[in-house]
């Protein structure tokens, strides 16, 4: 059923259509959205059997939900930013535990200084937790990759993050196609589990593990992510033949086949450089681009088939490893190891500052001249930067870098847009 | 409370001997049929409290649910030396997530029973009280406020034992821990606020708290089925020495425990719905030196340079508890509580040197405090 829909009532309507039995969320913006459709629909006896459970954090709320998986019961929870750094050792221990819980991170950056708009900082945080990871590039996707999710999530025994970039598109109205129960129900098998607490078949979970075999139980979480190296292609076609249209899968080449330049990026922000690629195109230049939909596991071989021909790629990404530079531009470097391709990071967008689609000309522009080195920032602000590196070499007290910058924009409060 | 009705006991203790009752008024560890929840061969030390209190807690749960139990557990020792991967002692489904997430994952399981229609199925999230306390603290209220049917026990041994004996908010004034050691101006712990989780979870209004110790084991078992009987939140918090974290003796475990609810230090008692409706009386009263003088986490309070003004603030700590809750057989407080108070059978059994003259004094200090 096609409908004009917001981004978090979209994926609300998907997690429903997946029959989950125990949905536990903390309020934190851009999620809260999500829930709050879950949680009408539970409370109206749409979505039943299903428990939803309101706690009092994000770090209850990933433990409820590893509770109700452990007891064999589909358990789904959504969050973002400081939500999912506050619940960051239960992620751990849902993945280590091998339990197939879905959640939703509404991407958002993280504070200090405190921020609600989108990046990726969250979610990239929490890359090596042992979760995979889902990056929705429209509305429609991010439905899609949640019904696929569960799905792939039971199929492995292990839990699957589908990021969803915040505001962008949880709080964007677009058309999308809303799939019926019978649809979904067809598609995804009811969950059961592989080991769960029973008094029937009582179970000890959680074990001590001690240096004989910690390193071994580690590496099956390694080999079950790459199993899902093949498994996520195969769930997408299958979605594709059930559904009829293409979702999800590893990576998406866009107009890539004689590309000289390649701009990789990861969710939402694809669609404006696909934009951009097309203005370029029609100018001649060979250029564009490559979405990577699964950042966890990492489509080693794939980004490397699909880069390989490539003279130049930009990595444009919406997090950073600081002191150090782009996360996904180091994961791009080691697919590429050993071939004569130039790698250029470009961290852009971060706490919701707008990637425009002229910014990116300037910056295609840039590489296209060979002006761009290998780390850059995407309409950084350089003038009040080294303003305020000034004041601080100058001496006397620091004071608080957001405040002196804000009062050098000459804005008194924070502003989106 | 049942347990109390029992007339006959062994010599030198309070304690019925099972051998006495009948058969259906045993404790279920005397039954052929008991579950063994916490089977033998795990790692806990000798005359560990907290392995005793476990062991009686889901074994009386297991019985009262005929074994359709789930039990989540907090990091800390009662999960470390039960399971050394490969091996569990744990003959009931048992998780073990994180250190401060046992009542979440408690609750967690439950929703998922409730989904599943299930709710023949029951929980229960243990944890010791670093566990519970302070690490768990929010889940736990989460858990109270939120009324999910799970329950919560809390095994009381007064620090962060398995990290090596450091202090918890749940340590008492003056104890000896590797943070809080005996140097400086005010040896030992901090005579701080206090945390009183039993009186919090009272606060929370929930159906059903109780405190118990590992010395009156029957009176445990009664407070686990009682709490079995309620859908709910429930909360029972076992006081349970650790030889190892205190400097006691292995064979004085039940001794400690039975001493410091005799002192007063603590009150062991009931509580349905927020009020408290029975407290176990201190049947043989005794001043808080014999309890401390076991246990070298408070030998800086004995020896060569007593601190007898640390000692007597510990003594109204007691006095304040054995006041407040009316622990005295004669406490006129108490008559307006189901308990005890007029019953001859809890008089002391003579025999028992000094008894009378400690009563009465324990009885002025009383008065005179009110």
């Amino acid at each position: 059923m096609l409908k004009q829909e917001e981004g978090s009532q979209a994926v609300a309507h998907a997690v429903a259509m997946c029959r989950p039995e125990v949905i536990c969320a903390y309020p934190i913006s851009p999620q809260t959205h999500i829930v709050e459709g879950l949680s009408d629909r539970v409370r109206r006896g749409d979505l039943s059997p299903c428990e939803f459970v309101s706690v009092e954090s994000e770090f209850a709320a990933m433990s409820v939900a590893i509770g109700a998986s452990a007891a064999g019961a589909r358990a789904y929870t959504a969050t973002a930013s400081q939500g999912l750094l506050y619940m960051a050792e239960a992620l751990y221990n849902a993945s280590g535990l091998g339990l197939p819980i879905v959640m939703t991170v509404a991407n958002r950056a993280i504070g200090a200084p405190i921020n609600i708009w989108n990046d990726h900082s969250d979610s990239m945080s929490q890359r090596d937790s042992g979760w995979i990871q889902l990056y929705a590039e429209s509305n429609q996707e991010a439905l899609d990759l949640h019904v696929q999710a569960f799905k792939l999530a039971e199929e492995l025994s292990l839990p699957v993050m589908v990021c969803v970039d915040g505001f962008i598109l949880t709080h964007a109205f677009e058309r999308v196609d809303l799939p019926a129960q019978e649809q979904v129900d067809a598609f995804l098998p009811a969950f059961e589990p592989r080991q769960m607490l029973d008094p029937a078949d009582p179970v000890t979970i959680g074990a001590m593990v001690g240096p004989e075999a910690y390193f071994e139980v580690k590496y099956l979480m390694h080999a079950k992510q790459l199993d899902a190296l093949d498994r996520i292609p195969r769930i997408a076609s299958e979605f594709e033949e059930a559904f009829g249209r293409s979702s999800g899968g590893l990576v998406r080449g866009y107009r890539t086949e004689d590309a000289e330049t390649i701009v990789v990026a990861l969710g939402s922000v694809l669609g404006t450089i696909e934009d951009v690629v097309d203005e370029l195109r029609e100018q001649g230049v060979k250029i564009g681009a490559l979405g990577i939909k699964c950042f966890r596991p990492y489509p080693l071989d794939e980004v490397r088939a699909a880069l390989a021909r490539a003279g130049r790629v930009i990595v444009l990404e919406k997090a950073w490893a600081i002191g150090v530079g782009g996360i996904v531009g180091q994961n791009v470097r080691l697919a590429l190891s050993g071939l004569p391709v130039s790698v250029h990071d470009v961290i852009a967008g971060l706490g919701g500052r707008p990637i425009t689609k002229r910014s990116l000309r300037a910056l295609f522009a840039d590489a296209l001249a060979d002006r761009l080195g290998p780390l850059s920032f995407l309409d950084l602000k350089r003038d009040v930067v080294e303003r305020e590196l000034e004041r601080q070499t100058a001496g006397g007290r620091p004071g608080p870098h957001a405040e002196n910058i804000l009062k050098e924009l000459g804005v008194v409060a924070a502003r989106s847009h | 409370m049942p347990h109390q009705q029992i007339k006959f006991y062994q010599a030198g203790s309070f304690v019925a001997g099972n051998r006495l009752l009948p058969p259906e008024e045993r404790s279920v560890q005397a039954r052929m049929d008991r579950s063994n929840s916490l089977t033998s061969g795990h790692r806990a030390c000798q005359g560990c409290g907290e392995a005793l209190g476990a062991r009686y807690v889901l074994d009386a749960a297991m019985r009262a649910t005929e074994g359709k139990l789930i039990a989540a557990n907090a990091t800390g020792c009662l999960e470390v030396f039960s399971t050394p991967y490969p091996e569990s002692s744990w003959r009931l489904p048992w998780i073990h997530s994180l250190f401060g997430n046992a009542p979440a994952v408690g609750t967690g399981v439950a929703a998922a029973l409730r989904a599943k229609g299930r709710e023949d199925v029951r929980v229960i999230a243990q944890g010791g009280d670093g566990g519970t306390v302070d690490i768990g603290f929010a889940c736990l209220s989460g858990l109270f406020e939120r009324g999910d049917d799970v329950l919560y026990v809390c095994y009381d041994n007064e620090a962060y034992m398995n990290t090596g004996v450091q202090r918890s908010g749940a340590t008492p004034p003056a104890a000896r821990t590797s943070t809080t050691k005996p140097v400086g101006p005010e040896p030992g712990n901090a005579f701080g606020q206090g945390k009183n989780v039993p009186l919090i979870a009272m606060a929370h209004e929930i159906p059903y708290v109780a405190t118990a110790t590992v010395a009156e084991l029957r009176d445990l078992e009664y407070k686990v089925e009682r709490a079995m009987e309620i859908r709910g939140p429930r909360y029972i918090h076992v006081f349970v020495p650790c030889p190892f974290g205190w400097g006691s003796a292995s064979r004085d475990t039940i001794r400690l425990a039975r001493l410091v609810k005799e002192t007063g230090l603590f009150p062991v008692f009931e509580a349905v719905n927020g009020e408290v409706v029975g407290v176990s009386k201190i049947r043989r009263p005794v001043p808080v030196e014999e309890y401390l003088k076991l246990q070298r986490r408070y030998a800086h309070l004995f020896g060569d340079d007593p601190r007898d003004d640390v000692i007597a603030r510990l003594q109204e700590l007691a006095d304040r508890n054995i006041r407040r809750f009316g622990l005295l057989t004669d406490a006129p407080e108490s008559a307006g509580l189901p308990g005890h108070a007029g019953d001859a059978a809890d008089a002391p059994p003579a025999g028992v040197e000094g008894e009378s003259n400690l009563m009465r004094m324990l009885a002025e200090t009383h008065r005179g405090a009110q």
